[in-house]
């Protein structure tokens, strides 16, 4: 610790600080542009100069080290003058368009220039001015106002991981641009749009909707991934018009998603349903809540007699609160029926009953920059959690090896130290073979476990990869989106924590939705109900209920033909059911057909309730804006549905009620691991020829992202079509954009054909979450291809 | 002789004669009545009556949308709402001024960085149905283009005390 001083007080301070940030955690203001605490040091704006006694020049504070004894003046009369020189330079081109900049309001440069700025400029000469460039659906640009302080180039270079945008021109001809005149392709950049300090790069869906100073903002927390960001909900009489982060170290640092920030924009979605609807003679009615409830009670009711409790299913979608998920569940268990499933991707659930509170990660998301190293299995990190992503790689940047084992080769903003791209029947084989290189290498090996594997022959790319991983260290595994929803996800599970076992590394979930947590310990899984408790004889899954082509069926806030995995499989059993009541703040002509009773609910922004992260963080939020139309809050419809069944036991009153109740109970418990899994019955050869990759597009995940237009018009959208790497094209002798024929048993869909070259050899990718794809049931099965 | 004086003024009606003096000059000097509302008093070209929305000369609205009137406004009488219009420039969408909440205080007129809000000096006017206090952006825009010759004459001839 050494002694500075700054404007007169005395400050103990580590050595290798930055003047800027000892006076920043004193509350000592200095202005600055470039400087971010999140970014490395530039220098390049001079706002922050200040005075340093025995120096002979002004120093800026962001890039002079602290040293002992050193004496500091922030505003003394040559650091005042210094900083409003600076000014005066900057605001030489920097052209006085307060009034229709979006940034006005909230603009750094505006609130500096009031303190360091003259009335009037001595300059008489013209301004330059600069082209706009187009980068895109979500950020617009204003480039004569930018005062190249480089935020958004080393954002893209530091924190991205891909450059993305960088100066271009020298002088006073510089330029901020992309060096290729297009659009930026991140999945993260509109946090370039809080970044800039001026109103070069601004939110395009915002554009002069409102300013600053009109808005009240409210704490909320993603709806989308399981990472729990936290977010400001910026709201206008009764209007969501902007989503910012809020700044929460331990989980989302300063920055957020596109898919978070952008999602807004489908809320007032013109599919948004205000008034419940009823099927009457094939024809749709609109009438008042109690009618509408009555008739979906009533329906229930008569079913339950005539055919037993049993014979309903309900099916929440992974983002609804948890006390949504907690009354469906409550409700679906005192009818008699344990049909209750969040997990609309899942196909294998059959090791459930093995899996911890909760599935998750036992470490917290800050913790996965300090792992040291870090496998992922199926996982697309960077689109799924975008934020783990970047925590990963700040890991990867300290030092960590990052293994994958892969489908597809994704390109991550982190170097992979190795990697499997493997076809999707041959993960398990895959990993079993890496568990087997591990095994062998153990003083003393299960030999139980070595008879099952001894069959197994181990690939030389195998056998590299498990050499690599033996040097795991303090690591974690992760299992993304493809373990978990891939037909033998329980042995890759198994696998997955065996290595893991090896390896000394833990093993993390990384779910789909933003609150599969919370559902686990809600209770709306169907072998436990809330808080753990087993049920004496589990229900159905999710996909196991349209299997089974049950009579009546209860959906919460999902699209099936969009959400579930077998799609086809699931519309065909709604269109059977003798009766579908529908809860979704949307509607559509897909729902039409096979409702008979739609109940409209609101999304997260109109509602009050409670997210639980990956990490086990209960997170709870009040509703910002008042509920569309009649459209009512999930768990009030829930509750009133319940007391129209005569349920005992639902008279809550609020849905903190509702969480008190669960939390009791909870209290304390911790997810994330797997207890003894079993080992699986056999392992199967991987097939031969092509088979089926399917994913959820980052922008495809739920019903309120595929209504954001922003996001669906923004390069990084996927759309539908079929992919497959270079040579697998040459042997079908077809060309980008060919019409492609992909039959899947009974089933076939006709798409362009795309290329991407980072695919495994025989994988078919075919995005999932579309229209055009909902035809094609299995998500990772042998297809054909043929020329249309 | 007090006395004899007394009584030949109140023979005479000497104060009245006094009075009907006043009365007389009254009936010939210039008259300052104003037949209203034929005719009317000249007004400050600082007065603050009804409000308009001015254009530029080639027919360009001049309001950007930037909202200082509604954030200055002490009566919360103004309500904006904007977009961008299809050249991509800032506009307004909706531009209401409650004329109930209005208190005139001029402050609109103060903030606007482009002189497009103006309170001109027209003092009279009047609703006969509910909600027709409410001025929206088409009624404004034509106040200001019916009186535009109007309002850029107070506006010169206040300039030189701004």
């Amino acid at each position: 610790m050494i002694e500075i001083e700054i404007d007169g007080k005395k400050f103990q301070v580590e050595p290798g600080k930055m003047i800027i940030e000892v006076a920043d955690d004193a509350g000592i203001r200095i202005p600055r542009f470039c400087y971010h605490k999140k970014l490395s040091i530039a220098a390049n704006c001079r706002m922050c100069l200040i005075e340093v006694e025995k120096a002979p020049k002004p120093l800026p504070a962001c890039a002079t080290p602290v040293s002992d004894g050193m004496v500091v003046h922030t505003h003394s009369a040559r650091a005042l003058d210094a900083q409003r020189s600076v000014m005066e330079f900057l605001l030489i081109n920097h052209p006085l368009d307060c009034p229709i900049c979006d940034q006005g309001g909230e603009c750094e440069l505006q609130d500096v220039a009031v303190g360091y700025g003259k009335d009037v400029s001595r300059y008489t000469e013209g301004k330059r001015s600069v082209k706009d460039k187009d980068i895109g659906s979500l950020v617009a640009t204003d480039m004569t106002r930018c005062i190249h302080c480089t935020r958004c180039v080393r954002f893209g270079d530091e924190v991205l991981g891909v450059p993305q945008l960088g100066t271009i021109g020298r002088g006073g001809k510089t330029e901020i641009a992309t060096y290729v005149e297009q659009s930026l392709d991140s999945v993260m950049s509109g946090n370039i749009i809080d970044l800039c300090p001026v109103g070069a790069l601004t939110s395009k869906p915002f554009r002069f909707q409102a300013r600053s100073w009109e808005m009240e903002q409210e704490t909320n927390y993603s709806p989308h991934d399981c990472v729990g960001s936290n977010l400001h909900i910026q709201q206008r009489r009764q209007k969501v018009l902007r989503v910012a982060p809020k700044e929460n170290e331990a989980i989302n640092e300063t920055w957020l998603s596109d898919r978070d920030r952008f999602s807004y924009l489908g809320l007032l979605h013109e599919d948004r349903l205000a008034e419940p609807l009823i099927k009457q003679n094939g024809e749709w009615k609109t009438v008042d809540w109690q009618f509408a409830l009555n008739v979906a009670a009533e329906g229930i009711r008569k079913l339950i007699d005539a055919q037993g409790g049993q014979k309903i299913g309900a099916i929440i979608s992974p983002n609804a609160t948890t006390e949504e998920m907690y009354l469906l569940q409550k409700m679906m268990r005192a009818l008699g029926s344990q049909n209750i499933d969040h997990r609309t991707r899942v196909t294998d659930v059959s090791d459930q009953k093995h899996i911890g509170a909760f599935p998750g990660m036992g470490f917290s998301i800050a913790s996965i920059e300090e792992q040291s190293s870090i496998l992922l299995i199926g996982s697309h990190v960077t689109h799924e959690q975008p934020i783990i992503g970047h925590r990963i790689r700040k890991a990867a940047l300290q030092g960590s090896s990052i293994f994958a084992i892969n489908l597809e080769n994704y390109q991550f903003p982190f170097d992979l130290s190795d990697k499997l791209i493997v076809k999707p029947s041959a993960l398990v084989w895959h990993l079993a073979s890496v568990a087997k290189v591990l095994l062998t290498k153990q003083t003393n090996p299960d030999s139980e476990l070595m008879a099952f594997l001894a069959d197994l022959h181990v690939s030389e790319e195998a056998n590299a990869f498990a050499d690599k991983l033996m040097q795991f260290d303090k690591g974690c595994i992760f299992l993304g989106e493809i373990a978990q929803n891939h037909p033998q996800a329980s042995a890759i599970r198994y696998f997955a924590e065996l290595i893991g076992k090896m390896t000394n590394a833990q093993v993390g979930t990384l779910t789909t939705g933003a609150n599969a947590a919370g559902a686990w310990l809600a209770g709306a899984v169907p072998h436990r109900s809330a808080a753990q408790k087993s049920v004496a004889s589990p229900g159905l899954s999710a996909k196991q209920m349209f299997d089974a082509k049950l009579p009546a069926y209860l959906l919460f806030n999902i699209e099936p033909e969009y959400d579930c995995t077998h799609a086809q499989t699931a519309i065909n059993a709604l269109k059977d059911a003798s009766l579908v009541v529908v809860m979704t703040p949307y509607v559509t002509e897909a729902i039409k057909e096979y409702a008979d009773v739609i109940l409209p609910i609101v999304p997260f922004t109109e509602t009050s309730g409670t997210y639980v992260n990956v990490e086990g963080k209960w997170q709870h939020f009040s509703g910002t804006v008042k509920p569309f139309g009649e459209a009512r809050p999930g768990w009030k419809v829930l509750r009133v549905l319940s007391n129209l069944l005569d349920l005992e036991n639902f008279e809550f009153e609020s849905s903190l009620d509702v969480l008190n109740t669960l939390k009791d109970s909870v209290d304390g418990i911790l997810g994330g691991h797997h207890n003894a899994l079993e080992l699986p019955s056999k392992m199967n050869l991987p097939h031969e020829g092509l088979e089926r990759i399917t994913q959820w597009p980052i922008y495809r995940t739920d019903n309120l992202v595929r209504r954001a237009y922003a996001l669906q018009e923004n390069i990084v959208n996927t759309i539908p079509q079929i992919y497959v790497n270079n040579a697998l094209a040459k042997k079908l002798a077809c060309a980008e954009g060919d019409l492609i024929v992909v039959s899947q048993g009974q089933a076939s869909v006709t798409l362009p054909l795309a290329i991407n070259d980072a695919l495994v050899d025989d994988g078919v990718y075919i995005p999932a979450g579309f229209q055009e794809t909902a035809t094609l049931n299995e998500l990772f099965s042998p297809v054909t291809i043929v020329r249309s | 002789m007090k006395k004899i004086v007394q009584i030949i003024k109140s023979f005479t009606l000497w104060e009245l004669l006094i009075g009907m003096k006043l009365t007389g000059r009254y009936l010939f000097a210039k008259k300052v009545t104003l037949q209203f509302p034929e005719e009317k008093t000249p007004y400050s070209p600082r007065f603050r009556g009804l409000h308009a929305l001015r254009r530029y000369p080639n027919g360009e609205e001049r309001c950007i949308a930037c909202k200082l009137c509604e954030a200055v406004c002490p009566a919360l009488a103004i309500t904006i709402e904007a977009e961008p219009r299809e050249d991509g420039s800032r506009r307004t969408t909706r531009y209401d001024i409650d004329l109930f909440k209005c208190i005139y205080c001029g402050f609109c007129e103060e903030s606007c960085p482009v002189d497009s809000i103006v309170e001109t000096n027209m003092s009279l006017y009047h609703f006969e149905n509910r909600g027709e206090n409410i001025m929206t952006k088409p009624m404004l825009l034509a106040i200001g283009d019916k009186y535009e010759k109007e309002i850029a004459e107070s506006k010169r001839a206040d300039a030189p005390y701004r």
